[in-house]
């Protein structure tokens, strides 16, 4: 790709989500773990969304490609723009020739989601005959272009050509993952969603993945949003970053900015918790307490009871996300009429 | 968790005996299938010597399969080893009387990883822990384990005791469950606690909580931890000394800060170099040598140095010879062939 293709392709974002909420029906009542979430993914980027769990980044995901674990989920309410099309309200098998080819996905587990009883080039292939795939050579035998086509993934995600021949069990863990992003690179998606995508590899193993899916990336200019847990991946491979707490934002923002001086008082706590390599001595703050119920969130700013500066305005009104020169953070503190 | 362990060395002068010292510590599984011809064997651990004083933090790390559980479950005699030596306060686990052994089991204690599973969730947590002290014979009778179960509550932060007393452990939240795994394992008043991965299930909140908890138990209670872990970073943090393994092999080991700081074996360098900093401006994956390959199988061990095919540095006679572990430093003992080279500056590439 060209260096104007690229500018080009980097200018607008390929997929932007706008107020998006999603509700799971259950015993306990009506749960909203994504509740007004807006992100933008732009491409040639790698957008983090770091959370712990139960913080919704799993479910937005979700919510992107209407896939839900449960039947009981679904969306209630926002936009999900792909491009110019909203995905919302479009029909099963209208977001069925969407997901795998215009947005590819990268699963936590590789090795449960391939097909145990079916060879890897035959998995890809079938991928590629679904989705009609057309961006082989124009004349020719269908089948030959698409044995060409995985033999050319397979090479990409540095595994040898014969891998098309073997099953699943036949190849590691981290040779599975390989497989899994050649799989979202197949059709040639415009935006790769990756879900904890390194969190079951042994670290070798992950800096490994985390290379390939960094070089991948940049080489085809496609947008990547990489869940994750771990600040250190965030601060590895991500350009920018939203930091998620109980299905909210609350707070967003360039990943050096973010990391040099985060603003949230939630951000902060995460990052003291953070074990640096280098360092010794006691481990930082800790927050008190834990994620909270979703059935029943606190009122206001949903991190207001383990807080250390929280006020009474807190457990009243939610704050909206303040600009700030890092970004945007969601905290009372950034309010200039806050005495 | 500094503090208690360096200060008593320093008054005792010599080097006491440990608490546990493990000596080519060997152990095979036999693999594969139902056939002879197709069978294997495993050698999970081999040649394993490792020493624990009083009061310190050992922590084993390595990527899966290396053995580090295997020896957990060596050492908590859940396994026979197939060869090797085991000794608690000087006498081999193997010369026990069954007093002797059933004291062991009392004063080694074990903290899982998934505390869901380790608990049982037909018990209430009063139960299981008034179970642990009395099975135990921590306390002599039943009135005084329920005092004691409440006293164990509060001292892990399952405060309060009384709220907590009646409940199941799908009531409660992970790093609750952690809270009472680790109250479990404090029962029998043990002077050793293996910790299996305690804090890898855990959120970044919830992680610092709970190794703050065992930092604080330490330092009250002089117990010493062998801390398994894949997670350096949290190695870094807890940890007074350290082992490296690779396929069943301690490749290199020594205190925490030397080995870190100054690693000798490649593959500890190459571990150092993969783990996520959690720094923009220092982000490193881009930029430093990123080891390729796989972990090779332990049925398929290589020849020599089980390191050798992944290794940056490594010669021919790596392949051949296997390195024995030698001293590289205070305290500091390495498993490679060009540990001398590494130590006068040899980098990797």
């Amino acid at each position: 790709m060209s260096p104007a293709e690229l500018q080009s392709k980097t200018a607008h974002p390929v997929l932007a989500i706008e107020n998006l909420v999603t509700e799971i029906r259950s015993v306990r009542g009506l749960i909203r773990p994504v509740d007004g979430v807006s992100m933008s993914f732009p491409a040639g980027k790698i957008v983090g969304v770091v959370g712990e769990s139960g913080s919704g980044k799993s479910m937005t995901a979700f919510s992107i490609m209407q896939l839900f674990p449960t039947s009981a989920a679904r969306v209630a309410g926002g936009r999900v723009l792909l491009g110019e099309t909203d995905l919302i309200g479009r029909s099963p098998e209208q977001m069925r020739a969407i997901r795998g080819s215009r947005i590819g996905m990268i699963f936590q587990d590789p090795t449960s989601f391939l097909n145990p009883v079916l060879t890897i080039g035959r998995q890809i292939e079938q991928q590629l005959e679904a989705h009609r795939w057309t961006g082989g050579p124009p004349a020719g035998d269908r089948g030959q272009s698409y044995a060409n086509r995985v033999s050319e993934l397979l090479t990409s995600v540095g595994l040898p050509r014969d891998v098309s021949t073997r099953y699943p069990h036949q190849l590691s863990g981290g040779q599975c993952q390989r497989v899994g992003i050649a799989s979202a690179l197949a059709c040639d998606p415009d935006l790769i969603i990756a879900d904890e995508p390194t969190t079951a590899l042994d670290v070798t193993i992950q800096a490994q993945i985390l290379r390939l899916m960094m070089r991948l990336q940049r080489e085809r200019a496609v947008a990547l949003m990489l869940i994750t847990h771990d600040l250190g991946v965030v601060a590895e491979v991500c350009d920018y970053v939203y930091v998620m707490y109980a299905g909210r934002i609350v707070e967003e923002g360039d990943v050096r900015s973010l990391f040099a001086a985060p603003q949230h008082p939630y951000t902060r706590a995460l990052m003291s918790g953070v074990l640096s390599l280098t360092g010794t001595g006691n481990i930082g703050f800790a927050v008190p307490g834990s994620v909270p119920d979703l059935a029943a969130p606190p009122s206001g700013c949903r991190f207001h009871p383990r807080c250390p500066h929280a006020m009474p305005r807190c457990s009243q009104e939610a704050p909206p996300l303040f600009d700030r020169p890092s970004g945007r953070s969601a905290c009372w503190l950034h309010d200039e009429a806050t005495p | 968790m500094s503090g208690t362990y360096e200060t008593k060395h320093a008054e005792t002068g010599s080097a006491p005996t440990p608490l546990i010292e493990v000596t080519g510590l060997h152990k095979q599984f036999a693999s594969g299938g139902r056939f002879r011809r197709s069978r294997r064997s495993v050698h999970a651990v081999d040649d394993l010597a490792i020493r624990i004083h009083a009061g310190e933090t050992f922590a084993l790390v390595g990527e899966s399969g290396c053995g580090k559980s295997t020896t957990a479950r060596l050492m908590l005699s859940l396994q026979q080893p197939t060869s090797g030596d085991i000794r608690y306060k000087g006498t081999p686990l193997s010369m026990m009387s069954e007093a002797e052994r059933r004291d062991y089991r009392r004063r080694v204690q074990v903290v899982f990883q998934d505390s869901n599973s380790s608990l049982n969730p037909r018990k209430r947590l009063g139960t299981i822990l008034t179970t642990a002290l009395t099975v135990s014979g921590a306390v002599a009778d039943a009135r005084r384990a329920v005092a004691r179960a409440h006293e164990l509550m509060e001292d892990v932060g399952l405060s309060p005791s009384a709220s907590f007393f009646d409940r199941y452990p799908h009531e409660l939240s992970g790093g609750q469950r952690q809270r009472v795994g680790i109250a479990r394992a404090l029962a029998p008043e043990p002077e050793l606690i293996i910790a299996d991965e305690p804090v890898s299930a855990l959120d970044i909140s919830v992680r610092a909580q709970i190794l703050q908890l065992l930092q604080r138990i330490q330092r009250e209670r002089s117990v010493a931890y062998l801390f398994i872990s894949h997670d350096l970073s949290v190695v870094r943090w807890v940890a007074h000394r350290v082992g490296v393994m690779y396929l069943g092999r301690l490749v290199e080991t020594g205190p925490v800060e030397s080995v870190f700081t100054r690693p000798v074996h490649p593959y500890t360098e190459v571990l150092i170099n993969a783990t996520p900093v959690a720094d923009p401006e220092r982000a490193q994956l881009r930029h430093v040598h990123v080891v390729s390959g796989d972990v090779p199988s332990t049925t398929e061990r290589p020849s020599g140095c089980p390191f050798h095919p992944r290794c940056p540095l490594a010669v021919e006679t790596c392949r051949s010879e296997v390195p024995e572990l030698l001293p590289v430093g205070e305290a500091h003992a390495a498993a490679c062939l060009r540990a001398t080279e590494r130590v006068e500056g040899l980098r990797l590439p």
